[in-house]
């Protein structure tokens, strides 16, 4: 990557206008449901601690987030289940 | 005679709300509209001078709510357009002046003498907001393509639904096509997404703002001038419920813009 990089290659950046739209999707979400960045990392924590103790779960995996269109906000947790199979190979 | 009350906010400032109430005031008035511009930034007043009245200012509106004189004789009168008032600001007072009631009452008194009243709100979501969204029929929000702007705006347009304050419209202001074209400008597409609301204008960026603001004449008087200049009059004409279509953006050659730049009676020395 270096070596293309002093070839005058450049590595593919979004636009600032694009980033300024993405950063302003997640502010917004956060700025009309109230729900802080810590926030979000406390209620992973504890989703994280309350189904641990029913099923097996990739604790590094687990994401919590939003997702808005329009006027809607929605958490979404994505918790991958742990088979039998990646167990034993843990 | 039953007018339509409609304010101009935005929550930040600096995005363009003093200049955008001044020139849709003469806009809708050159179109046979009568007009009270009504200045709500008690303390910061500035649409007398972006309408060039500054000198004409007797009373103001803190004398009208405190009964110090008529609402007609706070009232100043263009005299470039026989239609267009300014009811101005107090300046040597602060917003605590001013209650929500007593704008209701005064726009009350207004909505039977003539067509619009458009109320220019202070910046920010404090006293002064609410006592200029308080009569609102209609709120129009003006934004900038820039993320502090769309974020405040996000924020108004929630407030202006909790409160149930009508209608609320979106104006982009200041945007330069060749930065949009460019990807280093948020697109109007990407703000109305953002935003979820309607969209009544589209302003482009344009240096004539500036030099009109200058001599207190606002652009909108010379429609044709430039595509700014006609964007407010297609905000004026979608206010009064014709259906304009948006133009698509385009961006004005060397030589137009030279052109442009002489008639406004710009200087290159």
């Amino acid at each position: 990557m270096k070596f293309l990089e002093r070839l005058g290659v450049r590595r593919y950046k979004p636009s600032s206008g694009d980033v300024a739209k993405e950063r302003l999707r997640l502010v917004l979400a956060h700025d009309r449901t109230s729900i802080s960045p810590a926030l979000l990392n406390t209620l992973k924590d504890e989703i994280i601690t309350v189904i641990s103790r029913h099923i097996a779960i990739d604790v590094e995996d687990v994401q919590v987030t939003f997702s808005q269109s329009a006027h809607e906000s929605r958490l979404v947790a994505d918790i991958p289940v742990l088979t039998g199979r990646r167990r034993r190979k843990r | 005679m039953k007018a339509r009350v409609i304010t101009v906010t935005s929550g930040k400032g600096g995005v363009g709300k003093t200049t955008l109430t001044a020139n849709l005031g003469v806009a809708l008035a050159m179109q046979g509209q009568r007009v009270v511009t009504i200045d709500a930034d008690v303390g910061l007043r500035n649409l007398d001078v972006m309408l060039g009245l500054e000198n004409r200012i007797v009373y103001d509106l803190v004398d009208v709510v405190e009964g110090r004189c008529q609402l007609r004789q706070a009232m100043v009168h263009d005299k470039r357009l026989s239609e267009l008032f300014l009811l101005p600001a107090a300046q040597t007072r602060d917003k605590s002046a001013i209650k929500p009631e007593d704008m209701l009452r005064v726009c009350e008194d207004l909505r039977e003498r003539c067509d619009f009243v458009l109320i220019d709100s202070p910046a920010g979501i404090e006293q002064g907001f609410r006592y200029a969204i308080a009569p609102a029929d209609e709120v129009i929000i003006v934004t900038n393509p820039e993320v502090a702007a769309v974020r405040d705006a996000d924020r108004v347009i929630g407030l202006i639904e909790a409160e149930e304050q009508g209608s609320s419209r979106l104006i982009i202001n200041r945007i330069k096509p060749d930065m949009v074209r460019r990807g280093e400008m948020l697109s109007i597409a990407d703000v109305v997404e953002l935003l979820a609301i309607d969209l009544i204008g589209i302003v482009p960026e344009d240096q004539a703002i500036l030099i009109t603001a200058n001599r207190g004449h606002p652009l909108a008087f010379s429609s044709n001038s430039s595509p700014t200049g006609q964007a407010f009059h297609n905000i004026a004409r979608r206010l009064r419920g014709e259906d304009v279509p948006f133009v698509p953006l385009r961006e004005p050659g060397m030589l137009e813009r030279l052109f442009r730049f002489w008639r406004l009676g710009g200087s290159i020395l």
